[in-house]
């Protein structure tokens, strides 16, 4: 399928007028695919959940259909599902879309996912700012409850399930999945050590299940159209490389920066980050060419402008050094900013952010931001690239220093801005400028 | 049983081990902040990073490409840990010079110098330069943590070991992070002190400068104190501590982990409650009312014991003795006189703060000079209730199986083998309450007090044992403050405090513990084994090791005191003998 043929899947519905209702979804044929999974044993649906291939869409990219099975078998209790809409990668904003236009597309997956992980309550953690999702949501749900699609006895069916919605505390850490629990039990959104993984010891010392808002809203159309379906879109799985799991699916890539035109759009996974710039974004804006981008949020680093042709599927972003594909929020980067200023973004982000736990990551991140600033104010020395560097290769889960990824995320802004763009910042430090941008205050 | 390698080092550890704990077995030091044996994990300060691998049963060893936490990773059996390779050190370096990024370098004024794990890590892994030049984050010093507790914020490095004691261990969370990221801070809710009765702890758990105990504050260079393990007398928990003193003046106690006795911490009435040791109202030396000698003992004592000139007690109405052996003669003589007239007029009264081995002194003289002496039980102070933690939300307290520390009710720290000894040689156990109902007809009384009561307007003699004893022919005290009692005795002897003693307490489930004596007593008071022993013409010096030995075979019930050395962490008593070795 080529992307110029391809026709929208988690974005079909979103232009209709009251897209959002459940009376419009069920019109188009909604809640079809609960209907079809209750009809089908759990080990069912997750089997076919699996054979779709498809890979979770919150930013690590681990296969949906193996996650559930990790679950213990034959306990007795609750196991719990939750979704995570805390969405705060800098960059995304693709889970609002969904949630804000067509929630009924992923409250369905949910049950669904719920009903073949034997969940009987879920948490929909949504990011606190997200205030209109919330309403939204919330009226969804009261429409389900309404029309027995949750509650006891769904549909008629054995199975009955309760979706609570909560409101999140404003971090980014709370989107990390133990931050996320932590947060939920109204603790402090610190992430807990593994293991024991979420699977086996989750909220409230259950099993439980946390996957992202988009990645349910895949499930829907899987159980309606079948995994042969989802497969014939997106990029096969290397066949010279047993690790690789495929990259397979519609994607929301978000695009923002210094583009035409900033949006949300759908495609196969796989596209470019060029294509999406030039054919999706209306290119780099004021006739300006690209310096760097950031294919999937700003944890992922950069790729130069001598990248832009790596296909952003789950294997591409990796190949050109950067952390993977992310939540595929492309961030462009135009040649008239200065890579001094975005880096010292960036830094300020994850040093705002860190929850403070590790020391790698709650001193790495402050102390990149300082000498960052240092740099912008005109004070910078030379050496402070290579002890740059030496912080971020120190700080994350990867060298195995820090508890969860955020620690990644941070050092891989820095890393890659020295690897792609060292002279530059070079140049920057002997001239001694300060930096022409506002010095950034306040809150993100 | 598993077998790990540590550096080469191979040990047996045991199945719920962890990596720290393996390479300890191996004599090798993992440096470590947040790891604590009493508190959950949390692996979030990553000093203790290592390489781990395992070795494969063809006896080829595969590493792990990462760094991982000693602390979080259990000791498998076949794994492989090294401490000392190129990455680990590094790794080691890095978090050392992240943690001081900030930190204000104000060691030479600050009270953990000496015992702090940042300087002792740094000086042993850590590198010798920061590279910040940038200006480091300042916090100010918080004062108002509690009562007993200071926070100098910026000493922290965020281990959250206290937050977890509040929350695991006393139950009363008043810890807490606030803010994130390099400038969150350890904190209490405005107005909600961290007051609770195991606060102190969270002092010792801290392991640089950041908590300190306002008591100890700025009062003794740690390097000048000498420390002596020994029991709480708080109560009949018995906590093992670490009496830390220096020129014969106590400056802090500290709890000592004992897996037999409390665990690893103590309670604040235990480890502030000490200072009526030190109080001025101490009983000096023995006093006689038939040896007035008051000129010449206030110079002789200050002879004697010159350490302690300045502190000397003035008594107020009896006459001071200034050598011992008149004393304790002329109270032998009277003793003997006393019981030869009428043995069963004759009563010693025990003290549950008195050690296994002085009542056993006392009981056996009494008894051996007649049968028919009659032994009683002192007063058993007992305040309120056991205590028990961690509290919930509410309060309340925890469940038995869920209790992890104690404070008990029982406010003295031997009433059991007190009342070991007694049943022995008495058959029963007769309360002093109980002998004075009515006609006692007892005329002649041996009172060992030792009570932690410095107001002796207060004291622990009760009306009705006042009232008791005002018709006696002969009362000798044993205490060490004055009280009614001495104030109307024949003969005082002045004794010590649990500080200044040798001996044995069995604690509440009968652990036998030894404590040590960490000072002198003050002035010309003296150990009460010592004055026992030559008031029984004992031969040779008190000696507690082999007083248990002679204990123990004249005692069955004290069997187990046989080994003589009690160890470190002391002997439950129903253990066969040598089972603990
Ligand atoms: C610092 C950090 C922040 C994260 N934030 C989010 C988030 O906002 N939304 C999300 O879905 N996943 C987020 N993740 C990833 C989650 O930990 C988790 O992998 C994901 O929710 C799993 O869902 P999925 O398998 O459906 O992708 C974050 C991870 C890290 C390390
Ligand atoms: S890596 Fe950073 S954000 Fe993640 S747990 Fe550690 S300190 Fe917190
Ligand atoms: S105050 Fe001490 S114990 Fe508490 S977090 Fe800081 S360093 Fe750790
Ligand atoms: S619990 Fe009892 S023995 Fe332990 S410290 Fe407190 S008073 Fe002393
Ligand atoms: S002791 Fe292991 S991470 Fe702190």
């Amino acid at each position: 399928m080529t992307n110029a043929s391809f026709e929208p899947v988690l974005l079909a519905r979103i232009n209709k007028p009251d897209s959002a209702s459940l009376a419009s979804y069920k019109a188009d044929g909604g809640y079809a695919g609960l209907r079809k999974a209750l009809d089908m044993t759990q080990a069912q649906v997750i089997d076919l959940v699996k054979a779709s291939g498809l890979r979770g869409r919150g930013g690590a990219g681990f296969p949906t259909g193996m996650k559930w099975s990790f679950l213990p078998q034959n306990i007795t209790g609750p196991i719990y599902m939750c979704i995570n809409g805390d969405e705060s990668e800098p960059g995304t904003f693709n889970n609002r879309i969904l949630i804000e236009e067509d929630p009924h597309q992923v409250l369905e997956g949910i049950v669904i996912g719920c009903y073949a992980t034997r969940a009987t309550t879920a948490y929909f953690y949504l990011r606190y700012e997200y205030g209109h999702c919330y309403r939204t949501l919330q009226k969804a749900v009261d429409e389900m409850y309404a029309a027995g699609l949750l509650g006891k006895n769904i549909l008629g069916s054995n199975y009955s399930l309760d979706i609570h919605l909560h409101r999140g505390a404003c971090a980014y850490i709370c989107g990390e999945e133990t931050g996320l629990i932590e947060s939920l039990e109204g603790k402090r959104a610190w992430p807990r050590i593994k293991p024991p993984f979420p699977a086996v010891e989750g909220a409230f010392r259950r099993p439980t299940v946390v996957n992202n808002v988009e990645t349910m809203a895949c499930v829907t159309h899987i159980v309606n159209r079948g995994a042969e379906w989802f497969q014939s879109m997106g990029i096969a799985k290397d066949p010279n490389n047993p690790r690789d799991a495929g990259s397979y699916g519609p994607k929301l890539y978000c695009i923002s920066g210094h583009v035409n035109k900033p949006g949300l759009v759908e495609l196969p996974l796989g596209v470019t980050a060029r294509e999406l710039i030039d054919k999706h974004a209306g290119g780099v804006w004021k006739g300006r060419k690209a310096k760097a981008v950031v294919p999937g949020g700003i944890s992922m680093g950069f790729m130069s402008e001598a990248e832009l042709d790596t296909p952003l599927d789950f294997a591409g972003p990796g190949r050109v050094g950067c952390l993977g594909l992310g939540t595929a929020a492309v961030i462009v980067i135009d040649d008239h900013t200065s890579m001094v200023d975005v880096l010292y973004n960036a830094c300020r982000f994850f040093a705002h952010e860190s929850c403070g736990q590790c020391t790698p990551c709650r001193e790495g991140t402050a102390w990149s931001t300082k000498i960052l600033e240092r740099i912008r104010s005109g004070n910078g020395k030379l050496s402070d690239i290579d002890l740059l560097l030496e912080i971020s290769s120190s700080i994350g889960t990867i060298p195995g220093t820090t508890i969860c990824g955020l620690a990644d995320g941070a050092a891989w802004p820095i890393k890659t801005a020295i690897a792609k763009f060292r002279p530059e910042l070079e140049e920057y430090i002997r001239s001694g400028r300060k930096s022409a941008a506002p010095q950034l205050v306040g809150a993100h | 049983m598993s077998t790990v390698f540590v550096n080469d080092i191979e040990v047996e550890v045991g199945p719920r081990d962890n990596l720290i704990q393996a390479a300890r077995a191996a004599g090798v030091e993992i440096p470590h902040y947040c790891w604590h044996e009493a508190l959950s994990v949390v692996a979030s300060c990553r000093m203790c990073l290592v390489e781990v691998g395992e070795k494969k049963p063809d006896g080829t060893i595969a590493m792990g490409p990462k760094l991982v936490p000693a602390c979080q990773t259990p000791a498998k059996p076949g794994t492989v840990v090294k401490t000392e390779t190129a990455k680990v050190k590094t790794g080691q370096q890095m978090t050392l010079e992240f943690l001081l990024l900030n930190h204000p370098l104000d060691c030479s004024i600050c009270d953990q110098a000496g015992e702090c794990y940042l300087q002792d890590y740094t000086y042993k892994f850590g590198k010798a330069q920061s590279r910040l030049n940038e200006p480091k984050v300042q916090r100010l010093d918080k004062y108002h943590i509690g009562e007993q507790i200071a926070l100098f914020t910026d000493r922290c490095v965020m281990c959250t070991r206290c937050v977890r004691f509040t929350r695991e261990i006393s139950g009363t969370a008043e810890l807490q992070v606030v803010a994130r990221g390099s400038v969150e801070e350890i904190d209490v809710f405005p107005n909600k002190p961290c007051n609770n009765k195991l606060a102190g702890n969270v002092v010792d758990l801290c392991p640089v400068g950041a908590l300190c105990s306002k008591d100890f504050l700025y009062k003794k260079r740690v390097w000048w104190l000498k420390s002596q393990k020994s029991v709480c007398a708080g109560c009949s928990t018995g906590c093992s501590i670490e009496v830390d003193q220096n020129e014969d003046h106590v400056y802090r106690l500290r709890p000592r982990a004992n897996p037999l006795a409390q665990g690893h911490f103590m309670c604040d009435e235990g480890r502030f409650g000490f200072k009526y040791v030190q109080s001025t109202n101490r009983l000096s030396g023995p006093t006689s009312k038939s040896i007035a000698t008051v000129g010449v003992a206030a110079s002789a004592v200050t002879k004697f014991n010159g350490n302690v000139a300045g502190k000397l007690f003035q008594p107020a109405d009896l006459a001071v003795v200034d050598h011992w052996p008149a004393a304790i003669q002329e109270a032998r003589e009277k003793i003997k006189a006393a019981v030869d007239s009428s043995a069963s007029s004759f009563a010693a009264v025990f003290s549950p703060m008195m050690s296994v081995e002085e009542a056993y002194l006392l009981a056996s003289y009494l008894k051996g000079l007649n049968r028919n002496v009659k032994l009683l039980m002192g007063p058993v102070p007992v305040v309120g209730e056991d205590d028990c933690y961690p509290k919930n939300v509410n309060g309340s307290a925890p469940t038995a199986e869920k209790t992890k520390f104690t404070i008990r009710a029982e406010k003295c720290p031997n009433r059991l083998g007190v009342e070991k000894v007694l049943k022995h040689f008495q058959g029963a156990l007769v309360p002093i309450e109980d002998a004075i109902q009515g006609a006692h007809g007892i005329q002649a009384w041996y009172f060992v007090g030792g009570y932690a009561t410095p107001d002796d307007s207060i004291g622990w003699v009760s009306p009705s044992i006042a009232k008791a004893t005002e018709p006696a022919k002969l009362l000798i005290v044993q205490d060490i403050f004055p009280s009614v009692l001495s104030k109307r005795a024949d003969i005082v002897f002045a004794g010590a405090a649990f500080t200044e003693r040798d001996g044995t307490f069995i604690n509440h489930s009968g652990l036998a513990q030894a404590f040590r004596a960490a000072t002198r007593p003050p002035q010309a008071s003296r150990a009460d084994g010592r004055i026992l022993n030559e008031l029984c013409l004992r031969q040779g010096l008190y000696n507690t090791e082999f007083l248990r030995k002679e204990i123990a075979s004249k005692i069955p019930s004290l069997e187990s005191l046989s080994v003589g050395d009690l160890g470190v962490h002391g002997v439950e008593l129903h253990q066969l003998v040598g089972a603990h070795l």
